[in-house]
């Protein structure tokens, strides 16, 4: 049955695969604690992530875009979480789930790490112990926003390199900053 | 289905084997909330032998090892052993005073529980163990110095783990290689979906078949008994939520029957018929966890959200409860945090409605199911009299045939008032694993339906004992007194009076057990958990030994292995 019948749109390219990318996540849930469980109560069939375009969970880093740190990251495991982090391609997002992951929580402790951002750059922090899974699908939205400036910045600094190795002057890099820091 | 005959009187079976001693070398302590013996440490091997062996006294589990710091005493540590019967019911606590430069004697060969909790004594305490084959840290990484639950060590002085001090594995090969093929040594996580996330095994292969493996834990070892020791007796029950989150409100039960049992305190009949229904809902969730990511590891993922479904509805009612959802902090010494909310009733009702269609449903996906069976009957199978000697507990040594229920065998909340039944199977394997959790989800709901019945009690829902206890919110507000004792409580604590004590409920997945020491003031001066899945996780080695990589991975489910437990 063709529903659309014959309609077409005209756009950028890039448009289209930032549509593409904002819309499809592959998480890896690096779950550790009591937040893979409500991480898990987000992926079932009551609050159903599948909405959000986000249910497609790849325990791989090679096929993932972002890390969904879900739980108390220890001293034990922070080599581990990096090398998860080094291993998948870019362009890759990390969303902090839950006090342990954002700063340690209420473990003041010698074997936790307070907070991820210690060892890996975190895009969105999601607040709660452990959020609600409201609270991280919110947390999925905002990285859709976040995806959408992110690409753009990738692509106006690939720019940039191509300039830079083409010869341009230094003069290039104020002006590609002001095109990052615009507005999207 | 059977229940454990009443227990002879404790003490005889002790005297015959006190007598077998030198006199001077065990001295029985006084006025404690179970027997208890200071034992020296040259005698102990010998004890311990005694102990399991003599027909007088049968402490065939050993629940719980631990230590204790006193910075100020000659000798400084003592190592304290809990002991039980399941046969007679009764229990031991053996307290051996220690320093860290004499060694105390491994007692794998008498129980082999004590494998892990000798290791952890090593790594908290740095007391020396002699005679252990693998005697390094567990639950913390190798680059860390010093030790943690030592009185002197800085809760918050962290070390840096760098990759040349990784752990290594420990095999223990058996030497009888041949030349057909070559080994192969697999490791699998800790972040890996088939080890949960946080469990890293290491497994030894030839062929297929697992000639030996190591597991290594310590992931998510997030230092509870130092934090419960930096926090007053109040600030606790949030850290026990996070020990095993799956059915965090049977933890709150746990440790404040400890606190109340130190306390004297009475709690008011409302709060013990709510406990008593929460945690028995706090168990079907358990369950429901459990059994649905044992399927998952096993390749069925429909059976996974059939059995989240009643979890969520769970959730309902314990955010109505007290606004939180998994972890809950509604249990507080002396009684709950705030009254039962008015559709409680209600709420629990359609609970009972509708949870049975759900378990209905995944039993007739499984039970008969040709795949599940073949891949779960006979595979990782253990009998009882081992499981016990590795210290299981809870539904896995149910499943093995041994009938030890501490709902049963000594029951506490109001479980002596329900007509309900211990469920056990006798295979001991990954199917048998899983059916009893189901029959126990029919069991608990049983349990909840006879105390719907009975009518929510009358009274409050926490003890008026304004020295445990915070006075309404209302008094506080027009009572001189109501204040006072408000300010003092949040200000100060509660006060627990000096003594020690260890008490226990039945967790989701074995004794959970607390054993709290009081110096007298505010915080805990130790608090040691007793966790289910510790010991049971320590036998995963000897489960998977001989099988194939891929039972490994199914068997592991079945556990219940609880990060937040194990590694607290």
């Amino acid at each position: 049955m063709n529903i659309v019948g014959e309609s077409w749109v005209t756009t950028k390219f890039e448009n289209l695969e930032d549509w593409a990318q904002r819309n499809s996540f592959w998480p890896f849930p690096f779950g550790t604690a009591c937040c893979a469980i409500e991480f898990m109560s987000t992926l079932s069939s009551h609050y159903d992530v599948a909405r959000f375009g986000s249910e497609v969970v790849r325990f791989s880093p090679r096929q993932s875009d972002v890390l969904l740190v879900a739980g108390t990251i220890n001293d034990k495991m922070a080599p581990v979480l990096k090398k998860i982090y080094d291993q998948m391609a870019d362009p890759k997002w990390v969303i902090s789930m839950g006090a342990c992951a954002c700063s340690g929580g209420f473990y003041r402790a010698y074997h936790v790490m307070q907070g991820i951002d210690e060892i890996i750059p975190v895009d969105v922090y999601v607040p709660g112990c452990p959020p609600t899974p409201e609270g991280l699908m919110y947390g999925i939205l905002q990285l859709k926003e976040r995806v959408t400036r992110d690409r753009k910045k990738h692509r106006v600094q690939a720019g940039l390199r191509a300039e830079e190795q083409s010869g341009k002057t230094e003069e290039a890099v104020d002006r590609v900053d002001d095109r990052v820091t615009a507005p999207a | 289905m059977s229940t454990i005959a009443s227990p002879p009187r404790p003490e005889t079976g002790e005297l015959a084997v006190l007598a077998k001693f030198p006199a001077g070398s065990i001295t029985p302590q006084e006025g404690l909330d179970q027997p208890t013996w200071i034992v020296r440490r040259e005698i102990l091997a010998e004890l311990a032998r005694e102990l399991r062996d003599n027909p007088a006294t049968r402490f065939d589990l050993m629940l719980d090892l631990g230590g204790v710091d006193f910075p100020d005493r000659t000798p400084r540590f003592d190592a304290v052993y809990h002991l039980y019967s399941i046969p007679r019911a009764a229990r031991l606590r053996l307290k051996v005073p220690v320093d860290d430069t004499d060694p105390l004697p491994s007692l794998i060969p008498v129980w082999k529980a004590c494998n892990w909790f000798e290791r952890e004594l090593y790594d908290m305490f740095g007391l020396t163990i002699e005679g252990h084959p693998n005697m390094r840290r567990i639950l913390c990484h190798e680059g860390f110095e010093g030790h943690a639950l030592r009185k002197d060590y800085d809760a918050a002085r962290r070390w840096i783990l760098t990759e040349d001090k990784i752990y290594q594995p420990h095999f223990d090969l058996p030497n009888d290689e041949d030349d057909l093929f070559e080994r192969m040594t697999v490791n699998i996580g800790p972040s890996h979906p088939a080890m949960h996330g946080t469990f890293r095994l290491m497994a030894v292969l030839d062929g297929e078949t697992i000639v030996a493996s190591d597991v290594e834990i310590g992931y998510l070892h997030r230092c509870f008994e130092k934090m419960s020791e930096t926090h007053n007796w109040q600030q606790v029950i949030p850290y026990t939520d996070r020990l095993n989150y799956c059915s965090s409100f049977i933890n709150n039960v746990g440790y404040c029957r400890t606190v109340e049992q130190l306390l004297g305190v009475e709690v008011p009949p409302k709060a013990v018929w709510a406990r008593t229904i929460l945690s028995e809902f706090s168990r079907i969730m358990d369950h429901c966890v459990c059994n649905g990511t044992t399927m998952v590891d096993s390749g069925g993922l429909t059976n996974f959200w059939y059995m989240f479904q009643p979890r969520e509805e769970i959730y309902g009612l314990l955010e109505s409860c007290c606004g939180a959802r998994l972890t809950v902090s509604y249990g507080r010494i002396g009684g709950l945090a705030q009254d039962l909310p008015p559709d409680f009733m209600e709420r629990c009702r359609h609970l009972l409605a509708i949870i049975p269609p759900f378990v209905d449903d995944v039993e007739r996906l499984v039970e008969k199911n040709r795949i599940w069976i073949d891949r779960s009957v006979g595979v990782a199978a253990i009998s009882g009299e081992e499981a016990v000697n590795w210290g299981w507990t809870g539904p896995c040594l149910r499943a093995s045939g041994v009938p030890y229920d501490v709902r049963r065998a000594h029951p506490y909340d109001l479980y002596d008032t329900v007509d309900w039944d211990v469920p056990v199977l006798y295979g001991g394997d990954v199917y048998d694993r899983f059916r009893i959790r189901m029959l126990e989800i029919r069991e608990s709901l049983k349990i909840i339906r006879q105390l719907l019945d009975r009518g929510i009690p009358e009274g409050g829902h926490i003890t008026s004992d304004p020295h445990v206890a915070l006075p309404p919110k209302e008094a506080c507000y027009n009572q001189m007194e109501a204040m006072i004792y408000h300010f003092k409580l949040i200000m100060d604590g509660i006060q627990v009076p000096e003594g020690e004590c260890y008490s226990m409920v039945e967790g989701a997945n074995g004794e959970l057990g607390f054993y709290a020491i009081s110096d007298g003031s505010s915080k805990p001066y130790r608090l040691k958990c007793r966790p289910p899945c510790f010991p049971i996780f320590s036998t995963f080695s000897r489960l998977i030994q001989g099988g194939s990589l891929s039972d490994a991975i199914v068997s592991l489910g079945g556990l219940n292995v609880i990060a937040g437990e194990l590694e607290r």
